[in-house]
């Protein structure tokens, strides 16, 4: 409680601070509007439903990347946990694939794949891939080879020993990847869409920006990209105190 | 009636390219309801004898059978538990003992009421829903011994159980033991690094000698069953402490050597 506090807190003097800055400059508003026009911006976009069906569509790609990116992270990390020649094989062109910018590879990917929610879906996918897959690499390797060993001594299937005691004694550093995950696929939606797309927040900062010079609007979009992140992230964290708990 | 019995048992690891011969022509047997201890040198194999007792290992020749029937693999006759507790940090210590139970698939309710029973057993009530984070290494080793117990197993291998601990509540768990074996009636394998705790422990003392590790001595305990420290027969059970240590002197290089032997002392004051 004392931590939300000191959040708010925080965020209001930036605010001030943001308010000084436009009344001591007096920029005009196309280049910096202040706190308050870009709330009323805010508002107004979503009483007159400009908002709300760009909202819908990112966070449709962002989800649905989200699944895709993080069940192949998972299979892939721990395909490459369990056999030390597949890591050998497969991890150059995995991290060959993560060190190409995501920004070089989306033109390619619209494209093959078009510019319909296929193409977002893809690219959200493969920013969440790398993270997760690591991050259950990483988790796995590191299961107590003693719990282990009393898991076979117990006669457990290889099925029990994957459900009961590997994805468990892993679960705080694949929550881990998809923590990262989670944020990255916001930014793999925005990329996407500005890539080509006719719906989206990534659609409406380019709106914002190019056709409609209305930069109140922008800041607005923004604000609402970074409360997404924010939201889908916090979701990430409840459900990780729930599957991970308290241990030491 | 002999419970486990092992003929010409040898294992042995290829370490490096080169091969290491663990463990050489072991032939033990442990009659039903009786308590061996195992001790030996580090690197004597003990663990890896334990190992093959249950299952865990394949020997590479000879043949061990539990009550006149072939090991060979992990089974559920025998119980097996560690010098390290292996609670799952996620789980309560209740859900813990449990475990076995679920891995074969049993309804929660007779799953929980068989862990209840034997929490009471290993004085653990009152700590059902506590993590392992939460318990001193006796009370997690408790509950170690009662997970390895819910499965009822004839057989019980305690790989240096409460070598991690200290020495206080080593010793109350050890009278534990053997409060616990009179009630269990389970034929009882430990393997121990304290020759006191193998005489306090057991009716035979075995003893391994460096690698390759073979049977160099089997030494008596003549003790009544019922034991507590400081009520034991002091004579004889310095006797069998002597006899377990001269066997490890004289196969083990650089063992320092044994001090006058104190059964002769202890026997003449008795």
């Amino acid at each position: 409680m004392r931590d939300m506090l000191a959040v708010i807190g925080l965020g209001i003097l930036l605010l001030l601070g943001w308010q000084v800055i436009v009344w001591v400059g007096d920029y005009p508003q196309f280049v910096l509007p202040g706190p308050l026009v870009v709330a009323g911006r805010w508002w107004r976009a979503i009483a007159d439903g400009t908002l709300q069906p760009h909202v819908v569509t990112t966070l449709t790609e962002v989800l649905l990347g989200l699944i895709v990116g993080v069940t192949t992270g998972f299979v892939t990390g721990f395909l490459l946990a369990r056999s030390a020649a597949a890591e050998r094989l497969l991890s150059p062109y995995i991290v060959a694939a993560q060190a190409t910018p995501i920004l070089a590879l989306a033109p390619l990917i619209a494209l093959w794949f078009g510019s319909g929610i296929l193409s977002k879906v893809l690219i959200c996918a493969l920013i969440c891939y790398f993270p997760m897959a690591i991050a259950t690499t990483v988790g796995l390797r590191s299961v107590d080879p003693g719990l282990m060993e009393l898991g076979r001594s117990l006669r457990a299937t290889r099925r029990q020993l994957i459900t009961t005691i590997e994805v468990p004694a892993a679960a705080p550093q694949i929550m881990g990847g998809v923590k990262v995950a989670v944020t990255l696929a916001t930014v793999g939606a925005i990329v996407a869409e500005w890539v080509g797309g006719d719906r989206g927040l990534g659609v409406l900062i380019n709106l914002a920006r190019g056709g409609l010079f209305d930069t109140p609007l922008l800041f607005a979009t923004l604000l609402t990209i970074a409360l997404l992140g924010v939201t889908l992230y916090l979701i990430v964290v409840l459900a990780e105190r729930r599957l991970v708990g308290a241990r030491a | 009636m002999d419970d486990i019995t092992l003929r010409g048992i040898g294992r042995s690891f290829a370490l490096a390219g080169r091969r290491l011969v663990a463990l050489e022509a072991i032939d033990l047997d442990v009659p039903a309801g009786g308590i061996v201890a195992i001790v030996g040198p580090s690197g004597s194999g003990k663990s890896t004898l334990l190992r093959l007792i249950a299952g865990l290992l394949p020997a590479d020749s000879g043949t061990v059978e539990v009550g006149g029937r072939p090991v060979s693999g992990p089974d559920p006759r025998i119980g097996l538990v560690f010098q390290e507790p292996r609670l799952m940090p996620w789980r309560t210590a209740l859900d813990n003992v449990c475990y076995p139970l679920e891995l074969m698939g049993r309804p929660r309710s007779e799953r929980e009421t068989r862990a209840r029973e034997l929490m009471v057993l290993m004085g653990l009530d009152g700590f059902e829903t506590a993590l392992p984070a939460q318990l001193s290494g006796g009370m997690a080793q408790r509950v170690a011994l009662a997970r390895t117990l819910s499965l009822d197993p004839r057989v019980l291998l305690l790989d240096e159980p409460f070598g991690a601990l200290d020495a206080l509540t080593r010793d109350r768990l050890d009278v534990e033991l053997l409060g616990l074996r009179e009630r269990l009636d389970a034929t009882i394998v430990v393997v121990t690094h304290s020759i006191p705790e193998a005489v306090f422990l057991a009716d035979r003392v075995v003893v391994l000698s460096q690698r390759p590790g073979r049977i160099v001595a089997d030494v008596r305990v003549d003790l009544a069953r019922r034991r507590a420290w400081g009520a034991i027969d002091e004579a004889a059970s310095s006797r069998a402490a002597h006899a377990v240590r001269a066997a490890l002197e004289s196969h083990v290089a650089g063992v320092p050597p044994v001090p006058p032997p104190p059964a002769r002392v202890a026997g003449e004051a008795g």
